[in-house]
């Protein structure tokens, strides 16, 4: 309250500055939604983008977006950025699947797991920029996988459980979207119930703060990144399961699209502040609106001009940040 | 003698970009079988520029304090545009070239003015903004192709010789006070124009000392009096001439224009990248883009050598990684010598 003036009494109807992005990335999923029936009736004369199958598809979709997001979300409360995200989660399917067997999901975890770990080490200890550091390290990993396979698609198949938790359905619901769910509930509790999660927001707020108040400040870098890199990997197992295997380039359209969600949903891209629901809001806000522009069949130009826009409009609405931060 | 000691440790990160570079490229040019020549200089200046130009644009908002994802999009874009205007008659392809610059200038003072009136965090700004300028360039060309006229394509990636040869000027080249400077490439010599008529009066402007002010500390430049606003607009549209003359260049060197999604976000993503190893400090205020272009000519001169070596092309992307990381790493040594940790953190 720059102005001076006293705070407004909190009545029942005023809204927190988190829940204002919640609510409008909502609305605008309404938008989205109303937007593409109104085409699908004028055009085809039915209202597909409603039916129940078609949600349940897309969010079966949104899972492996969202299971990225949240990875990514806990990184960038701390104010640093995974940009690691593409060779991690490739390295996961890659791995896990030329493991195959029993071992496949725990190994692709696992790569995840020492990806994040290497991160947070070279974040935490030598304070390099955490964008250059991811960088350098997606760089090795890209690097190790092209080694391992040549260049070409792995002839390994993703196993059996794999493509259950990809692509199998427990009473009508999409297994990808069960394993999101769970994770979601994991985050939340680690984020809200957990003095863990209270010191990833207090580090994003001041990390110098934090020290001095005695926290492990180091060790909390070193875990969100690994946890970071545990979500991505397994957003991968799960893709090379929905796939039935891992190839070249799989995580490449997941980077830009998790930050850009995370930060829809009112995450402050310098950490600190954010809420998860947030996030899983600005999910399914981007992956409806690729859906609603491809059936639409905008061209490929006409979907990045609209995406950009519709990120640079959200954050005009509510992410603005108030004065010189001095 | 302590002056020149607090200088030398205030650029240690410049002199080993320094020293990377001329160790790659030495050990190239030794090694090649015609190390030395200027057909050998030529091809890795051309091979330089766009990821150089590229390198400049990144290194001006860096040095606001802020990061700029959108580059290679604007890269990307002016390619695109100048793979349709630099064409047809001789003012033509002249007013071509100028209205390229200025597209990517614009493109940069968008990005600016989403920074400063929208309040928008530049990275995310620009991530945007770069999504938007892509499908602009997906627009104008949606399949690679296009042409830039032949004359003036082999003029621009030649030496000044061939230059000169190619219009006619100063008798063909073959003027006796040209000689000394007839070996240096085009790309070359464009590039030291840039640098002496735009970033070093940028850099000495009080605009531009103020973008070094607000990268230092946002809040005392601003209690100082620093115009803030157009400090950081200048800042984003010096980014976007920058990576738009990128863009130019690379129509010109490969005489037609592509829309490649995934090439725009490695030229960025290496822009970051040349600019840490440039010495910039991506929490602003310090470094500047000759800094950058040496880190630019650090990360080509390492490609170079995979040639010479005969590196198999799979392993190259794991080299490039270990070298970047490994060159941060080595930067950020100091860290183990600082006693008080609080120093280290924001």
């Amino acid at each position: 309250m720059a102005t001076g003036s006293l705070p407004k009494p909190a009545s029942g109807w005023s809204l927190s500055p988190e829940d204002k992005p919640i609510l409008i990335a909502g609305a605008f999923i309404l938008v989205i939604l109303a937007i593409g029936t109104a085409y699908t009736l004028a055009t085809q004369g039915t209202a597909s983008f409603l039916s129940p199958v078609y949600l349940l598809q897309q969010l079966q979709v949104g899972a492996f977006l969202g299971i990225v997001a949240a990875g990514a979300m806990l990184v960038i409360l701390l104010g640093h950025i995974d940009l690691s995200i593409p060779w991690t989660l490739t390295a996961g399917a890659m791995l896990g699947s030329a493991i195959g067997g029993p071992y496949a999901i725990p190994v692709g975890l696992a790569v995840g797991m020492v990806v994040g770990l290497v991160n947070g080490l070279g974040v935490a200890y030598l304070r390099v920029p955490s964008m250059i550091f991811t960088l350098g390290v997606n760089a090795v990993m890209r690097g190790f996988m092209v080694m391992l396979t040549g260049g070409y698609a792995p002839q390994s198949t993703a196993t059996p459980l794999m493509s259950y938790l990809a692509t199998g359905h427990v009473l009508g619901i999409p297994m990808p979207l069960i394993v999101w769910a769970v994770l979601s509930v994991l985050v939340v509790l680690l984020l809200q119930r957990t003095s863990l999660g209270r010191y990833i927001y207090a580090i994003g707020n001041r990390e110098r703060a934090a020290y001095l108040s005695g926290i492990n400040t180091r060790m909390v870098i070193i875990l969100a990144f690994v946890v970071s890199g545990a979500c991505s990997a397994l957003a991968g197992v799960l893709l090379a399961g929905y796939s039935s295997k891992a190839y070249q380039g799989m995580g490449d359209p997941y980077l830009l699209p998790a930050i850009a969600a995370v930060v829809i949903g009112g995450t402050n891209i310098l950490g600190g502040r954010g809420r998860y629901l947030g996030t899983v809001v600005g999910t399914i806000l981007i992956v409806l609106l690729t859906s609603v522009l491809s059936v639409m069949q905008m061209p490929e130009a006409g979907r990045q001009i609209i995406y950009g826009l519709v990120i640079i409009l959200m954050l005009l609405v509510y992410g603005r940040q108030r004065g010189v931060i001095a | 003698m302590n002056d020149l000691r607090l200088r030398l440790s205030q650029n240690l990160g410049l002199l080993l970009a320094i020293g990377l570079f001329l160790l790659f490229w030495l050990v190239y040019n030794g090694l090649h079988p015609k190390g030395f020549s200027t057909a050998v200089l030529i091809q890795n200046a051309n091979e330089s520029f766009v990821i150089g130009a590229v390198a400049m644009a990144q290194t001006v908002p860096v040095l606001a304090g802020g990061l700029d994802l959108s580059v290679g999009a604007v890269m990307t874009l002016v390619n695109c545009l100048a793979s349709v205007l630099v064409n047809g008659s001789g003012w033509q392809m002249v007013l071509g070239m100028v209205v390229c610059l200025a597209a990517g200038a614009l493109a940069g003072w968008v990005n600016g003015a989403i920074v400063v009136y929208g309040r928008i965090q530049p990275i995310i700004a620009t991530l945007a903004t770069g999504a938007v300028y892509i499908g602009i360039a997906l627009f104008i060309r949606p399949t690679p192709g296009g042409e830039v006229d032949g004359d003036l394509s082999w003029a621009l990636t030649n030496d000044v010789y061939e230059f000169c040869a190619t219009y006619g000027l100063f008798d063909d080249g073959e003027a006796a006070w040209l000689a000394p400077f007839a070996w240096i490439p085009m790309p070359l010599a464009i590039m030291l124009l840039v640098i002496f008529l735009v970033w070093i009066p940028f850099r000495n402007s009080v605009t531009g000392r103020g973008v070094y002010a607000i990268g230092s500390s946002e809040g005392a430049a601003y209690m100082s009096g620093v115009r803030i606003d157009r400090c950081k607009i200048a800042a984003f549209t010096l980014a976007g001439f920058f990576a738009g003359l990128g863009g130019l260049y690379l129509a010109l060197q490969t005489s037609s224009g592509n829309a490649d999604v995934p090439q725009a976000g490695a030229y960025t993503l290496n822009s970051i990248a040349a600019v840490v190893i440039g010495g910039t400090s991506l929490m602003g205020g310090s470094g500047g883009a000759i800094c950058s272009l040496i880190g630019a000519m650090v990360i080509r001169a390492i490609s170079f050598n995979f040639r010479i070596f005969d590196i198999a092309p799979l392993l190259q992307p794991l080299f490039e990684g270990i070298v970047l990381l490994g060159a941060v790493s080595i930067g950020a040594a100091r860290v183990f010598r600082v006693k008080n940790r609080l120093e280290l953190l924001g």
